[in-house]
This record gives C-alpha cells, sequence and structure tokens, in this order.
C-alpha cells in the first residue's frame, strides 16, 4: 500500500526526523489559509499522486510550456495561482503512464535553501534478508538512471536486525553522503529514526529523494514515498487509514475484497488462474501466441466458489475483455470448485465473449464434467498450450 | 538417493487442527505412507487428531517435546501468517533440521527476524509461501497434489508452487518422473535460495537433469546462473531446462507472490533469462514446454 507524500513526512515526523512545515489542501478556495500558517517568503505547492517524477510531469489540461507537478511559489497569492491552475487536473508523468493521474490533493510547504540534494532509501534487500539502506550523494534525480551510469555511486548498508543501526554503519552512511559538521550530527540522529520508522511500521520502501543539506548546514527531509507491505496491515489500522482509494483501479479494489490478487493490464484476453507463477506464466504465453492479457489474477489455494464467481465477475466487468481463459492446476484448489463458481457467476451475468477453461490435478475429471454438463459455451482445452492458442484464435475470430 | 526427504522422514505437523493442516495432513498419510508422527498445539499437548478415514495422531504441547517423544527430523508449519513465524522459531530453537513452511502472506519483517534466527542454526527452512517437497513413491510434505508425481530422475526446483506443478506434470508424461521436487517459495526473503537446491540436486547421482523454474523479482536466478557457471569450471553439470514467469508483468506492481516485482529496472524477466542461457540452461519460452524442453536439453 503505497500513501501521499505529505502523509509520508507527517509519520516521519512523528518518529522525530526533520521535515519542513507544511499543510495539504483538497481544493483552491483552502489554498490561502494554508500558506498564511506556513512562513514564507519561498512555498513549494506539490501535487499529490501515487506517482514519482511529479515535477517534470505536464498536465494534460493546461499549455504544453506550462509548469510541471511541483512548482515555486513566492507569494501567497502565487500559490493560490498555481493551487487553482493545478488542482482537478490530470498529472502525466514517467510514472502514470498515458492517462495520468487527476490531482486532488495539494501539498503547500515551506521552501528550503539547498545546499546539497542527496539520495536515500530504505529496503528489504532480499540478497541477505535484511533491511539496508541505499544512498547517493546523486539525489533529486531519477536514481534508476544513476544506478545505470554511475552503480558507483549508490552504496547499499545492510542492517543487522538484532544491532539495529550501529556507530559503524551511521559512519559508513555519513561517509557515502559526504556529511560533516552539523550535517553529519544530523545524520546520525536521522538515520536510526528513519530505520526505526521503516521496522515499527513495516514499510516495505521508504525513499527520501532528495534528502537536503541546507545553506544553513542542517539535513532535511525534502520528499518521501512510502510503500507499506500488504501482509503486515492487519497490525497497523492507523496506516491503514491512511489509504486514498481514488488511487487505486476500481477493478483491483473490488478484488482486494474478496482477497483475489488481482493487477488491471492493457490487453483484451481476461484471465482467471490458481498461484502467482501460473497466472504469470498464463499472461506469457497468451502474449507469446499474439494476444494481450487484460489482467492478472491469481483466485489463490484453496478459493471458494464465491470468490470464484467475485472473481468471474470482475473479469467480465472489464469492457476491454473479449475473451476469458481459466487456467487452473489443482493442488489444494479443486477443480469442480472453480467449474461451480463460473457456472454460477454466468448464470448471474451472462456470457458474451468466448470462454476456454483448462482444468489439471485435484478433481479435473468432475470439474469437467460439470462444465460439459451445464449446456453453457465453453471450449475445454487439453493443456496451457491448447488453451493459450484456443483463446487467441477465438478473440481474433 | 533422493534430497531433503525420504522414506525414513519423520514429520511433525505445526497448525495441525486447522482446516488446511487438517486436509494436507490426510493427504500426505495416503500418499505412501508418509511418516506424519504428530501435532503441535500448545493448549491441546496430550489431546490426539483424527483424520476423516480415522487416522490418529498424538498432539504435543511444543515443537521440543514433539521432537523428544517421536524422533522427528522435520516439521511443516501451517500456522496462519500473525502467528508462522514465532513457530518456524519454535522448530528452530527445537533444532529440528527440515523445517518447511507453507503459509503465505508472512510480514517480511518477521521473515527478517526467521532469517537472522536461522543463520545461527543448523536448521534448513524451505519456504514460506511455498507447496512443500515431495520425493515420489516416499514422502509428501506440504500441498503438491501426489497423483501427478512418478518416480524418476528429474530434479525439480521452482519459486511458484503450481508451476511446480507444470513441471512435474510435464515430466512425468514425458516418462522421465522426478527424483526430488521442491517448491522454494514466491516471498522476497526465504530460507532457501536457488543456489542451495541447485548444489543437492548436483551432488545427487538419482538426479540425471534438472528444471528450473524462476519468476520476476530479486536476483536469485542471476546468482543461479553464475553458481552453475562455476561448478561446470569445476567439471559439475547436468543438463538443465528453465522457466522465468512474468515476461509480460508490468513494471513496480507486486503481481501475486510478494517477492514478484521489477523494482528499480532491476528483477525483470529478460535478464533473468539471458543469466540462465549464458550458463547452458534451455530456457522455454513457455510453461507449456518445459518437458519437451528438458527432453531436448537431455539429448544435447
Amino acid at each position: 500500500m503505497n500513501i501521499h507524500e505529505y502523509q509520508g513526512k507527517a509519520l516521519l515526523k512523528g518518529f522525530g526526523a526533520p521535515v519542513a512545515e507544511g499543510v495539504a489542501i483538497f481544493n483552491a478556495g483552502e489554498a490561502e489559509a494554508a500558506a498564511k500558517k506556513l512562513p514564507g517568503p519561498l512555498y513549494v505547492v506539490k501535487s499529490q499522486i501515487h506517482a514519482g517524477g511529479r515535477g517534470k510531469g505536464k498536465f494534460k489540461e493546461l499549455s504544453a510550456d506550462a509548469k510541471g507537478g511541483v512548482r515555486l511559489a513566492k507569494s501567497i497569492e502565487d500559490v493560490v495561482a498555481n493551487a487553482k491552475e493545478m488542482l482537478g487536473n490530470t498529472l502525466v508523468t514517467k510514472q502514470t503512464g498515458p492517462a495520468g493521474k487527476q490531482v486532488n490533493r495539494l501539498y503547500i510547504e515551506d521552501g528550503a535553501d539547498i545546499d546539497r540534494e542527496l539520495y536515500l532509501s530504505i529496503l528489504v534487500d532480499r540478497t541477505v534478508g535484511r533491511v539496508a539502506f541505499v544512498v547517493s550523494t546523486e539525489g533529486g534525480m531519477d536514481i534508476e538512471a544513476v544506478a545505470h551510469d554511475t552503480p558507483e555511486k549508490i552504496i547499499t548498508v545492510a542492517i543487522d536486525p538484532e544491532k539495529g543501526v550501529t556507530a559503524e554503519d551511521l559512519k559508513a552512511l555519513n561517509g557515502a553522503l559526504k556529511l560533516s559538521g552539523e550535517a553529519a550530527s544530523d545524520g546520525e540522529k536521522l538515520f536510526p529514526i528513519l530505520y526505526k520508522a521503516f521496522v515499527e511500521k513495516d514499510m516495505s520502501l521508504l525513499e527520501v529523494n532528495p534528502l537536503i543539506v541546507m545553506t544553513n548546514g542542517r539535513l532535511r527531509v525534502l520528499d518521501a514515498k512510502v510503500s507499506f507491505d500488504n501482509n503486515a496491515l492487519f497490525r497497523h489500522p492507523d496506516v491503514l487509514e491512511l489509504r486514498d482509494t481514488t488511487e487505486e483501479d476500481a477493478k483491483e479494489i473490488e478484488a482486494s475484497k474478496y482477497d483475489l490478487a488481482y493487477v488491471a493490464l492493457d490487453g483484451n484476453i481476461g484471465c482467471m488462474v490458481n498461484g502467482a507463477g501460473l497466472a504469470m506464466a498464463t499472461m506469457d504465453i497468451i502474449k507469446l501466441y499474439g494476444a494481450e492479457p487484460a489482467n492478472f489474477l491469481d483466485v489463490g489455494g484453496g478459493a471458494s466458489k464465491e470468490k470464484v464467481t467475485a472473481a468471474f465477475k470482475i473479469i467480465t466487468a472489464d469492457p476491454a475483455v473479449e475473451g476469458i481463459l481459466i487456467n487452473i492446476f489443482g493442488g489444494i484448489m479443486k477443480c469442480d470448485v472453480i467449474a461451480e463458481g463460473v457456472i454460477a457467476a454466468v448464470k448471474e451475468v451472462g456470457l458474451k465473449v468466448p470462454l476456454v477453461v483448462r482444468l489439471e490435478g485435484t478433481n479435473a475429471e468432475l470439474g469437467k464434467k460439470i462444465i460439459n454438463e451445464s449446456g453453457l459455451n465453453v471450449v475445454s482445452a487439453d493443456d496451457l498450450d491448447d488453451a493459450a492458442k484456443k483463446i487467441v484464435a477465438a478473440v481474433k475470430g | 538417493m533422493s534430497i531433503l526427504i525420504d522414506k525414513n522422514t519423520k514429520i511433525l505437523v505445526q497448525g495441525l487442527t486447522g482446516k488446511t493442516g487438517t486436509f494436507h495432513t490426510e493427504q500426505a498419510l495416503a500418499y505412501h505412507g508418509t511418516k506424519m508422527v504428530g501435532g503441535i498445539h500448545p493448549k491441546k499437548g496430550g489431546e490426539s487428531w483424527t483424520g476423516a478415514k480415522g487416522e490418529t495422531l498424538p498432539i504435543f504441547a511444543s515443537v521440543a517435546e514433539g521432537k523428544e517423544k517421536t524422533g522427528a527430523n522435520a516439521s511443516v508449519v501451517y500456522v496462519p501468517p500473525a502467528g508462522a513465524a514465532e513457530a518456524i522459531i519454535e522448530a528452530i530453537e527445537a533444532e529440528i533440521p527440515l523445517i518447511v513452511c507453507i503459509t503465505e502472506g508472512i510480514p517480511v519483517a518477521d521473515m527478517i527476524k526467521v532469517k537472522a534466527r536461522l543463520d545461527r542454526s543448523t536448521s534448513r527452512l524451505i519456504g514460506p509461501n511455498c507447496p512443500g517437497i515431495v520425493t515420489p513413491d516416499q514422502c509428501k510434505i506440504g500441498i503438491m497434489p501426489g497423483n501427478i508425481f512418478r518416480k524418476g530422475s528429474v530434479g525439480v526446483v521452482s519459486r511458484s508452487g503450481t508451476l511446480t506443478y507444470e513441471a512435474v506434470f510435464q515430466t512425468t508424461n514425458a516418462g522421465l518422473g522426478q527424483s526430488t521436487a521442491v517448491g522454494i517459495g514466491g516471498d522476497p526473503v526465504k530460507g532457501t535460495e536457488f543456489i542451495d537446491m541447485l548444489e543437492m540436486f548436483l551432488a545427487d547421482d538419482e538426479t540425471k537433469s534438472i528444471i528450473m523454474i524462476g519468476e520476476i523479482g530479486g536476483s536469485a536466478e542471476e546468482d543461479a546462473a553464475q553458481f552453475l557457471i562455476d561448478e561446470a569450471k569445476r567439471g559439475r553439470k547436468k543438463p538443465m531446462a528453465g522457466f522465468i514467469a512474468g515476461r509480460t508483468a508490468p513494471a513496480g506492481r507486486t503481481m501475486g507472490h510478494a517477492g514478484a516485482v521489477i523494482s528499480g529496472g532491476k528483477g525483470g524477466a529478460e535478464d533473468k533469462i539471458a543469466a540462465m542461457e549464458a550458463a547452458g540452461i534451455r530456457v522455454s519460452p513457455s510453461p507449456a514446454r518445459l518437458g519437451t524442453t528438458l527432453v531436448e536439453a537431455i539429448k544435447g
């Protein structure tokens, strides 16, 4: 789960991290009052969407030479004018895709005098099975480009979970970021704070890009991108309250209600599969035969008839879907349960597109029998290869 | 020889009394008499468990007690996510040599703690978020369907459960059968990586060829490829087929498995496929041709 920058900063502030003063607003009418709460004279007006690259992003509705999604303002009037121009419009960035994302929230923040921009993130380094800091002196830019062009400028410091951030780790981090004087002592306080926030809140990513050294020599968290481990949300009701469902795909929200792993994609063949690996492989084989999957959908191991019905309805509700492939290799999942769930869903919502079903594993014969005797217009497939060929042929007509 | 488990493996079940634990313990007992020797429940020690066909197993209050009274040398964990890490740590502390965790959805922070504890132990953990291990006709730990297996010569290792079934099914149909099949799990932090499994398969005389199934996310496949290149230089090499799931997955999205995500431009399928091919693995573009691709690799 992702949250907005302003929410992430408030959370980090609660742990004692140095962040600028700021106020989040939901409509332009709130802009003036928000700016008046800040010291000025420099303000930053930042679009709050769950995607990076906001500064370089462009608003769809504005002219091509209009400013991006993060703007400097030098007066309260300037803040208000920018807020009016930005709110409600669609920001397209490198990470949003061409459709862009509507900006429904802005964060008005106190401006800072920047001396240096650094990069810091905390993540789970899966190669060592530990939480690790990833830092670079090359902040404020696309870190993937830095990693590609100058990988030696990115330094990773993995933290021993039984010791936490040690004096040695602090020295390594300060050294990597070339911090000295007050900035170095700020770093010694900040790094353990960020680690504590990451661990206590079960984050999966905490990215501060940039972390800045101000002209007064102090450190400040200038941006915050925070994602949480979905598997740990059950123990963080406070975090769940920060969820902004307007940032999520409606079909994915519906799927999450039934505990289905669903990701919306751009193609036209809807997929229902058991197991994440097989679900990805099913997408791959559709592509291999020249078509595109409309979604990733893993119904999971022990799905009930109700869950299968819900999954089928989510797939058929997508207007882009021109054909459906159900691919089940039953282990825990029993093929007859899948068959019954599909039939129940078809009876409820109808079936307007070709449906190919491949059932293998536990109770496969029973499942096939149920489908064959249902009288529905379903194409049976012998194996995965046969199934993929048949659905691609059916969709291409 | 098989790897990890055989007909003498004695298994305790952590989470036996739940629906999942009960169902799969019945299935395991029915699979060539896999030696399930007891269940663990802190409050039901001294009671017993009865399966649908009247099978019974003793329940012990702790893993340590269960091990002492049964001589168990393995445990399987079906405990729900919130308590699963604790269950694994209990098994590690009881010095169970092989722990297999089936549970999906364990917080990664919990697994980091488990990993640190595991590194200081003699236990091997398979999983979590995995389908388990099967040595055909001898022993089945976990949730894989037993009827698709056939005793044979292919070692199967996979990050995905259902793709393990595909590989098993296809190698059975190709007449090769399996020495042992292991699902190492789809989580980012886990007990056993590809390299560990490949080492065992290379050392096992009964394993004549290997199928390795990876997916997007992380760099375990690249690490495994480098390991295979190094071992080949030492003269250890077996015919291998492979597959990587997620060629069409979009970057930045987690595809069902917590570990299946392309992040920061890393963990994409193409890099993994290139690395595996460089190590001499025949990578099938189709998940439906794992068996036939391996047959081609064996022919050379």
